[in-house]
């Protein structure tokens, strides 16, 4: 006899927790909590079974937001917390909220190292280019020369680009999303939650208070076409309002080349998400607004590697199997005693 | 063995001590180590002390590089490795150098004389040659050409010069096993499985092992033999234990004991990464070990565990305990059982990495930002790691709290016959995990129970859904709150609960009247010596006890009573006072502090004199 279980049909209002959402109006972190509650019933996950954990900073309080299990932790510190649960609980699906300071200046070292294991976990990184919480200090991934309440002359250190960062370390899963690009940012996290390994997102999110339209290029209606080209795999890349425009790979250097006048598309490079080597999803991350690029949202990279928390249960089960359950009593009187009478 | 030579006269001894000394890679810690077990499986009691330099191999022949291990070996019980040495064994001038002062006049000096050349003369600072110019005179010089001896007994084995040299450390670990009578047995044994799979190796070391017992037994130079007999300890089935050891397997037994899984997130550091080794090798008990890239991510992840329901460790050493303080915070704030380890080591900073020191224990009291205050039990020897490791989670999980254990590089490296417990008889920890029907409609994370512990609700458990974090909890709710009067009562509760472990916790035994003219306050590492200083100062007639403290946050209920009823306090610590500052601001009991800070521990002397000039 078997018994059939049914899971409950969630919808997005079941994950939103009893606390009032404390964000400023206007706001990107909204859109974000807003797609995930979304995306999150339509991963046949029970509720009891996510786990959202978050270091400091703005973006991280929406641990709080959740109806989930969840643990707002300490500055930098979220993809840590995330591997020692992760590693003991793989039953789990576990979230890493974070932010460009949170992720990638205090925490850049857990951040690193956490995606070089591959740890099966989601990361979420809202990059809003500035240190909110903290009221207005440039942060990792400011421009060099933004002016801030700690930058009166400018910033004088480059810029970190998140996506860099992690296909260095050789994440297995790696994709940007805009927060006011509703429909792609949800199909973001459904991939990166459907992802196993370390998926990393990267989300333009606009800080309205400290760092208003510091990707107004990537959102605004006019522009999105041309300083945007959404990746698809297996598809050669092509952007603008008139899909005119594509990419085309000069050496190891890309290009942006006009359609037609003897250009067509097989020509231009065409994206492949599984490539075993990074190289192409690095090429792709250092495509920017700035050097004249339009800047690739999508996944970059889906490649399968194996896990840490998998491997590490895969030891211990491997170990009791080869040596037996562990016997206290054996170790203890292992190797040489003797006896007092 | 057959020889043409008589025996020699054999002497008996109550008690030795013996310290091989070389440098860092002529095998000291190995010739320790199997002379240790030797004399314990001859019922011996033993206590160790392992010292060696923070450089792996500083320059050879040089004074930075040696290392030391030292044995004191009895028939009758002892509790610290031994104020002065009685044999001396010094593989070069420069560890002769850096030791002679630790030989008693009459001792035994063995002497590896082909390592005495001009050089090493050099490095050692000698203008002239020690063993020639009359100035250990006052010592039973046998000064042996180990080096060559050693060579020509592996003759034939095809081992290179060099390989050949590496045996040296057996040679003279065969004399020093002639010397004091004892079985090569057990180091034949040992040979066997460390070399076995390397049969010419196995062959050398064997080979050098018989020439140096047989060197003894044949020349004429060395004329007594000494025995020590076993001593008479509590009636069991004992083994050898060091104290990295002993805390392992205490963690394995309080997983076992309260069935969880083990979870160990560490960083490698001195003197406590055996603990990460040893538990990295019990993969089979159910122990999931993480070496985190730093200090911060192994307490972070630990407490990423303890969240997930494992029994969450991580082990430290002061420094990396400084780095793990942030998220201490954060343990203490979610109220989320673990254990923090700390193997203490000389600092400030980097300070003296491989040398003891009980210099943290403000530290652990008061080493974090806001009132976070924890509970704190102490090890005293390297057999007490195991009960104190169980004693600990028993604590954590009661209470719901990060618990600190402290330990020290000479509880952590040392070494002494441990009675094998019964598995069976170990206090079982039982812990209960709310599941989703038994808390009503509304899942309150922060209600209380008689001790003020909070549920430990586990992911995975349908309808207990719940967010903790660092920010300010509201009672009850555990939801994020900035109301003055919660953050006032949460600081107290927290407290609170800190303090109820006192009632849960044995009363502070006494070793001594009750009263008297002067009590010995110790904690951690000293207890061997100030129980002996102890019991030589009882035996000459003075009123004086002494007091070991296993629990120092909360201190035990009758501690201030016990304090009270002596005239005068001694408290003997590796530090400049700091169990004395705590002892005298809240009892405002004018005690009289020992210190020592030296990276070594007390000479049972040293605190005999103490206790003199204190009590006529």
């Amino acid at each position: 006899m078997s018994i059939e279980s049914t899971l409950p049909i969630l919808k997005p209002a079941d994950f939103a927790s009893d606390q009032d959402v404390r964000w400023c109006p206007g706001c990107g972190d909204y859109s974000i909590l807003a797609q995930m509650k979304k995306v999150l019933p339509t991963l046949g996950v029970p509720r009891e079974k996510i786990v959202f954990i978050s270091g400091i900073g703005c973006s991280s309080r929406f641990p709080y937001y959740m109806n989930t299990y969840g643990m707002h932790s300490i500055h930098g510190r979220a993809p840590a917390v995330a591997t020692g649960l992760k590693s003991c609980r793989p039953d789990l699906q576990v979230w890493v909220i974070t932010g460009d300071g949170d992720g990638l200046s205090i925490g850049g070292n857990h951040l690193m190292h956490t995606i070089r294991r591959n740890v099966d976990l989601n990361i979420v990184l809202f990059n809003n280019r500035i240190y909110g919480l903290t009221k207005g200090q440039y942060s990792p991934t400011s421009p060099l020369g933004k002016k801030t309440k700690s930058t009166p002359m400018g910033a004088i250190d480059n810029p970190l680009h998140p996506l860099s960062i992690a296909i260095g370390c050789e994440a297995t899963f790696v994709s940007r999303s805009i927060d006011t690009n509703i429909k792609h940012l949800g199909d973001v996290l459904k991939r990166a939650a459907e992802h196993r390994g370390t998926s990393f997102i990267e989300v333009y999110q606009n800080c309205n208070v400290f760092n208003d339209g510091a990707w107004e290029y990537a959102k605004d209606r006019d522009t999105k076409d041309d300083t945007t080209l959404e990746l698809e795999h297996g598809k050669p890349l092509i952007f603008g309002k008139d899909r005119k425009k594509g990419i085309r790979l000069n050496g190891l250097d890309p290009e942006v080349v006009e359609l037609g006048k003897g250009i067509n598309e097989d020509d231009l490079l065409f994206h492949d998400e599984r490539a075993p080597e990074p190289s192409l999803a690095y090429l792709l991350s250092r495509m920017r607004y700035e050097d004249g690029f339009p800047e690739p949202i999508g996944v970059f990279r889906a490649v399968d590697k194996p896990r840490y928390d998998q491997m590490a249960n895969e030891q211990i089960e491997r170990s009791i199997k080869d040596k037996g359950k562990g016997d206290l009593e054996a170790l203890f009187n292992s190797g040489d005693t003797w006896t007092v009478s | 063995m057959a020889t043409a030579t008589p025996p020699k006269p054999v002497s008996d001894l109550v008690e030795a001590t013996v310290r091989f000394c070389g440098d860092s890679g002529d095998g000291m810690q190995l010739a320790g180590t199997q002379f240790t077990n030797t004399s314990a499986l001859l019922g011996n009691d033993v206590a160790t002390f392992p010292d060696f330099p923070a450089e792996i191999r500083a320059p050879r022949g040089t004074k930075a590089g040696v290392s030391g291990f030292q044995i004191h070996f009895s028939s009758t019980e002892i509790f610290t490795p031994g104020d002065t040495v009685d044999a001396l064994v010094a593989m070069n001038p420069a560890a002769l150098t850096t030791n002679i002062g630790d030989l008693r006049d009459g001792g035994i000096l063995l002497v590896n004389k082909d390592a005495f050349d001009s050089k090493g003369l050099e490095q050692a600072g000698y203008p002239t040659n020690p063993l020639e110019d009359g100035s250990l005179s006052k010592y039973k010089l046998h000064a042996v050409d180990m080096t060559r001896l050693t060579r020509l007994a592996v003759d034939g084995l095809g081992l290179s010069q060099k390989e050949a040299d590496r045996c040296r450390n057996f040679f003279a670990m065969g004399l020093v096993f002639w010397l004091y009578d004892r079985s090569l047995e057990p180091t034949l044994r040992f040979i066997e499985s460390k070399f076995g799979k390397l049969p010419g190796v196995a062959q050398a070391n064997t080979n050098a092992l018989k020439a140096g017992y047989n060197y003894g037994e044949t020349v004429e130079a060395i004329s007594t033999q000494y025995h020590v007999g076993p001593a008479k300890l509590t009636p069991g089935k004992y083994r050898n234990i060091e104290g990295n050891e002993a805390l392992a397997w205490g963690l394995l037994a309080a997983a076992r004991l309260s069935n969880k899984r083990l979870f160990l997130g560490a960083y490698p550091i001195t003197p406590a990464s055996d603990i990460l080794h040893y538990l990295s090798n019990y993969k089979n008990y159910d122990v999931l070990t993480f070496q985190a890239e730093d200090e911060i991510a192994a307490i972070t992840a630990t407490i990423g565990a303890a969240f997930g329901g494992d029994m969450a460790v991580t082990a430290s050493s002061g420094p990396g305990i400084a780095l793990k303080a942030e998220a201490m915070g954060l343990g203490v704030m979610t109220e989320l059982p673990m254990l923090i380890i700390n193997v203490q080591r000389g600092g400030p900073s980097t300070g003296l990495p491989t040398k003891t020191e009980q210099a943290d224990l403000l530290q652990a009291l008061y080493g974090r930002n806001g009132e976070c205050p924890m509970p704190i039990i102490a090890a005293r020897s390297p057999g007490d790691c195991f009960y104190v490791a169980q004693e600990a989670w028993r604590i954590a999980t009661r209470f719901m709290l990060p618990v600190m254990v402290l330990t020290d590089g000479y509880i952590a490296n040392g070494s002494e016959p441990w009675r094998i417990p019964e598995i069976s008889k170990l206090p079982k920890i039982v812990i209960k995990h709310p599941d989703g029907l038994s808390n009503g409609d509304e899942f309150m994370p922060y209600e209380r129970d008689e001790r003020l512990s909070r549920p430990w609700a586990i992911p995975g458990t349908a309808g207990l859904e719940h967010r903790i974090g660092g920010l300010e909890k509201a009672n009850i709710t555990g939801n994020v709150s900035y109301d003055p009067i919660n953050h006032e009562k949460m600081c107290h509760l927290r407290a609170q609960k800190v303090s109820n472990v006192a009632d849960d916790i044995p009363l502070q035994e006494l070793d001594g009247p009750e009263s008297g003219d002067l009590l010995v306050l110790s904690w951690g590492g000293p207890y061997g010596a100030c129980a002996t200083a102890v019991h030589t100062a009882q035996k000459a007639g003075k009123k004086v006890s002494h007091c070991h403290l296993r629990y120092i946050n909360p201190l035990p209920k009758n501690l201030e009573k016990i304090l009270r009823s002596f005239k005068q306090v001694l408290i003997p610590e590796l530090n400049l006072g700091q169990l004395s500052m705590i002892i005298r601001s809240k009892f405002l009991i004018d005690a009289i502090s020992l210190n020592k800070i030296q990276g070594k521990p007390f000479s049972v002397s040293e605190i005999v004199t103490k206790i003199n000039t204190l009590v006529a």
